[in-house]
Parts: C-alpha cells; sequence; structure tokens
C-alpha cells in the first residue's frame, strides 16, 4: 500500500511543526511524521512530567484543525524506496510514502563521548535524561550530577530539580571567560536573557569536566576535573551532553550535501537536491526559535510562496546571530577527547574498546576491522563520537536506517521499476 | 492508569508513562543485556541510541518512544 503528499515533512519538533502550519494554507496536501508518540520535537516532548509552553500547545491544536495536515507519530523512515518514495513504519505495518517535495526536520541528537564508566546504568545524556523526566522517570531524593556543555545542562538541572531530584553539580567544560562572554551577549535576545535567570544554578561550575563515572554495577559516583584539582562526587545519576550535533543521515542518504557537520541550504531552506528542503536543527544548532522561522519559511516555499519566505529573512538572521555566538562560547575542550581509556567502550551496540578502533586510518576501515558503528544504533553515538575524536567523516547510511521488521522491508516489493 | 507486565510483574503507572519511566518505576531501570554481558539503562532518551530496546509483546521496540498500555508485557531480559 502507499500514501502520497504533496509536502511530506520528517520531523515533527518545532520546525516541522512550523513548515507544516505554513504550507497548509495553500491548500496542499501535507503529512508530517515523527517517531515520538506525539508532536512537539525534544523541546516540548509531551509526558506526564512535562510542562508544555502556551505556543506548543497553541501548535499542537492548529496542526490538528487543519484538514490537509495529517500527522503520522510513531512513525519511522527506514528506506529510500524509489524516486521520491520513502519506506515508513510504525508500530503496527510499513508502507510507502509517495511525494512531491520533501521537508527535512530530523532535529540533532546529543554529542555523547566515551569515558570510563559512561556505559553504567544511571549515566544518561544530559538532554536524555530531561526527555526521560518528561516521560516520567522518578528522581524524587536522587543525588544528581549534570556534566557537558551548553545551556542544556542548565535546562536538564532545572526539570530533574522541579521533580524532587538534588542537583549537586552542573559541570561545564567551557571556560569562566567564555561563558561570562557569552551572558554579557544575551541581552541582544531579550527572552534568552530572561530566561537565563530562572534557569541559573549555584552549583554551576564553568571548566569543569567529567573524567570518570564510578561503579561496578551502577553508577555510584562520578570524578570530575573541576577548575585544575580533582573532586570525586558519590551520585544516583549522572547526566552527559556534550552539546548538539544535527541528525542529517536521512539528509544524507537522500543525495543532500553537506555545510560542515549540518545539512546545506540556502535562503529559501532548500538543500542542493531541487524539491528537497531543510529546516531547524539538522541544518545546524540554533535553538527553537531559528528553529521555527526555518520551519516556516522552508514551508512557504515548498508551496511556491516566495514572498511570504523572503519576508522572514531579518527574523532568522537574528536568531542565526544567537545561534553564532552560542557556538562559539561553547567549543569544546581538547582535553575532552582523552577521556576514554583503552578498555573504555566507544560503541555501546557492539561493545568494542578505544584500543580496538585507534590507529586505523579512517571510519571505514575501524568498522571493518572491529564491527564499531555496526550495531542497532547504526554509529549514531559512536559515529558522532569518533568523528568529535578523529575527525573521521561517517559516510551516508544504508538502509535500514533503523532496526526493520522483515514484513516492513517486504513493502518494498510494490515499488515500481525505476 | 495503565497496569502493564514487567518482567513477570504487574506494574500500575500514570498515563502517559513511557515503559523507559517505567523500568525504574518498577525495578532496576535497566532495560537490556550487552553483547558482552553488562547491563544497560536508556540513554539517550529520545530515540537514537537503541540502548533501551526491550521486547513489548513479543518485538522489540525502543521504551524511551513507546507509551505504557494496559496489559501490555514488557521483558528486559529476552
Amino acid at each position: 500500500m502507499s500514501e502520497y503528499a504533496d509536502v511530506l515533512i520528517i520531523g515533527a519538533g518545532p520546525a516541522g511543526m512550523s513548515a507544516a502550519l505554513a504550507a497548509a494554507p495553500s491548500g496542499a496536501r501535507i503529512v508530517l511524521i515523527d517517531d515520538n508518540p506525539a508532536p512537539g520535537g525534544q523541546i516540548w516532548r509531551a509526558g506526564p512530567q512535562a510542562s508544555q509552553p502556551s505556543l506548543a500547545r497553541r501548535l499542537r491544536e492548529q496542526l490538528q484543525q487543519r484538514a490537509n495536515i495529517r500527522v503520522h507519530s510513531s512513525t519511522r523512515v527506514i528506506a529510500c524506496a524509489g524516486l521520491k518514495q520513502l519506506l515508513l513504519e510504525d508500530a503496527d505495518r510499513g508502507w510507502l510514502m509517495v511525494y512531491d517535495k520533501l521537508i527535512l526536520c530530523t532535529g540533532a541528537r546529543e554529542l555523547l563521548l566515551p569515558f570510563p564508566g559512561w556505559t553504567l546504568p544511571g549515566v544518561t545524556g544530559a538532554g536524555g535524561l530531561q526527555a526521560l523526566i518528561k516521560g516520567g522517570l522518578p528522581v524524587q531524593g536522587e543525588r544528581v550530577v549534570i556534566a557537558g556543555s551548553g545551556p542544556l545542562l542548565l535546562a536538564s538541572a532545572a526539570s530533574a530539580k522541579q521533580y524532587g531530584a538534588r542537583v549537586l553539580r552542573i559541570a561545564e567544560q567551557a571556560s569562566t571567560a567564555a561563558v561570562a562572554g557569552f551572558a554579557a551577549q544575551l541581552p541582544r535576545w531579550p527572552d534568552k536573557w530572561l530566561q537565563s535567570f530562572s534557569l541559573f544554578d549555584r552549583h554551576y561550575r564553568t571548566g569543569t569536566h567529567v573524567l570518570a563515572a564510578l561503579g561496578t554495577e551502577k553508577l555510584e559516583g562520578v570524578r570530575l576535573q573541576q577548575q585544575g584539582q580533582i573532586v570525586e562526587l558519590a551520585c544516583d545519576r549522572l547526566a552527559c551532553g556534550f552539546g548538539l550535533i544535527p541528525n542529517t543521515q536521512l539528509g544524507q542518504a537522500l543525495g543532500c550535501e553537506l555545510d560542515g557537520q549540518a545539512l546545506a541550504v540556502d535562503a529559501w531552506q532548500a538543500t542542493r537536491r531541487a524539491d528537497h528542503y531543510a529546516a531547524g536543527e539538522c541544518t545546524g544548532f540554533g535553538g527553537s526559535e531559528l528553529a521555527l522561522v526555518e520551519g516556516t519559511i522552508a514551508g512557504h516555499a515548498a508551496v511556491g510562496e516566495r514572498h511570504a519566505a523572503q519576508a522572514l529573512g531579518a527574523r532568522r538572521k537574528r536568531w542565526q546571530g544567537f545561534a553564532r555566538a552560542l557556538n562559539q562560547a561553547f567549543a569544546l575542550n581538547p582535553q575532552l577527547k582523552k577521556l576514554a581509556e583503552p578498555d573504555t567502550l566507544v560503541c555501546r551496540c557492539e561493545d568494542v574498546p578505544y584500543s580496538a578502533i585507534t590507529g586505523h586510518a579512517d571510519w571505514r576501515a575501524a568498522k571493518l576491522a572491529s564491527r564499531c558503528g555496526m550495531g542497532a544504533c547504526q554509529g549514531r553515538v559512536c559515529g558522532g563520537a569518533v568523528q568529535h575524536l578523529f575527525g573521521w567523516q561517517p559516510a551516508a547510511p544504508r538502509p535500514p536506517f533503523s532496526p526493520a521488521r522483515i514484513e516492513t522491508l517486504l513493502c518494498l516489493d510494490d515499488t515500481p521499476p525505476l | 492508569m495503565p497496569e502493564l507486565i514487567l518482567d513477570g510483574r504487574a506494574l500500575r503507572v500514570g498515563e502517559g508513562t513511557s515503559v523507559a519511566a517505567a523500568l525504574a518505576l518498577g525495578g532496576d531501570g535497566c532495560s537490556r543485556t550487552s553483547v558482552s554481558g553488562q547491563r544497560r539503562a536508556p540513554l539517550c532518551g529520545m530515540g537514537i541510541c537503541q540502548e533501551c530496546r526491550v521486547t513489548i509483546d513479543g518485538r522489540r521496540r525502543l521504551a524511551c518512544q513507546t507509551l505504557c498500555r494496559d496489559g501490555m508485557q514488557v521483558e528486559t531480559r529476552s
């Protein structure tokens, strides 16, 4: 079976939602797919312990009201099935989606770097802990250490505290000077400036990074390098993330070009492949405000409303300035490339240690020799890590892009020959 | 309020709770055993890392992207 969309949007975070709503008045048949149970992306993730800002609620209501927008939640892209055709899968079925225009709003994931003990239960990503808490993870009374880099650390700490955790330390790897320089620029974006006050925490330390997670069966503590000193804290959870990396895999598989680590786009949010657009964090990290305006531009452009798209250029530029300031301030300390010991697992799917990965010429050679990046996550975690550690550029992924059922793959039989 | 079966034990959770959260509410929080025998728990929380994969009603699913439903059978040791 197959389904058709004039405009297919992959990812229902701020960029995808705003793209759908911008394209909708044209009357185009719009399909929005997302792998989470409800629209909202990571920032507006739904759940029993999630608080939704009014903007998120409003966008979600508008999506429901538009008769020409169809939302498929809990749905993944499994493969490119042919020209402008994707193979999709949800909990019950697989099917082909045929489209005319595509907008990639695939977001970003956390950069997770290997360090001794990071595979212990109790260690999560920084945004990862926040996402799990929103889904109902109990943290009442738990001792939590949050480490890594970027404003997400403060947001994650705020969620943990709201649900009763004791946040013992927020370890930001960037220097005091870098963070202070960023904070001094914040009044240029007044909303962000105000938000920063509400997130501030007295346990925040700059120039501080994780050295090891301690414990045998599960996490029992953490060792930190804190402004030149080694500090150990007993804790129940360590949430550690080193910033965000764009999810470009599907774009790469579709032949869209990269600009650095992100999908390359022009002023219309168009990728280098005709009829294929991209918006939000998959085109570079910039936060939800930038994602919203980029999504709106892409939605207008995809239905040929260039005038409406053009009118938003100044707003996009303003938030691109914020993104630049953020990325400069939270550049990663080279010391973070040296955290792994020879026996530290880098690939968590295939349990491949650091010693088996070093010394190879590139990612492909390392994969062939060690099986790193060949497990269930298809290198989304260790591929991002080795790109940071060794500068290895992961190749475009091959289908299936994520684990899929045989019945789903059998749908490919329906594909007409090219 | 859905009631699920986690590794053979009944567990009642709040509406909208993810299976990843249920693993911690009703057990030790772990989701799977790695190829070298280590117990693992959800890591990324957003459907990327596959560490939280569990068997739900006989199918492999990601705990962090699946909501608890009444009568659901969740296995972390299969």
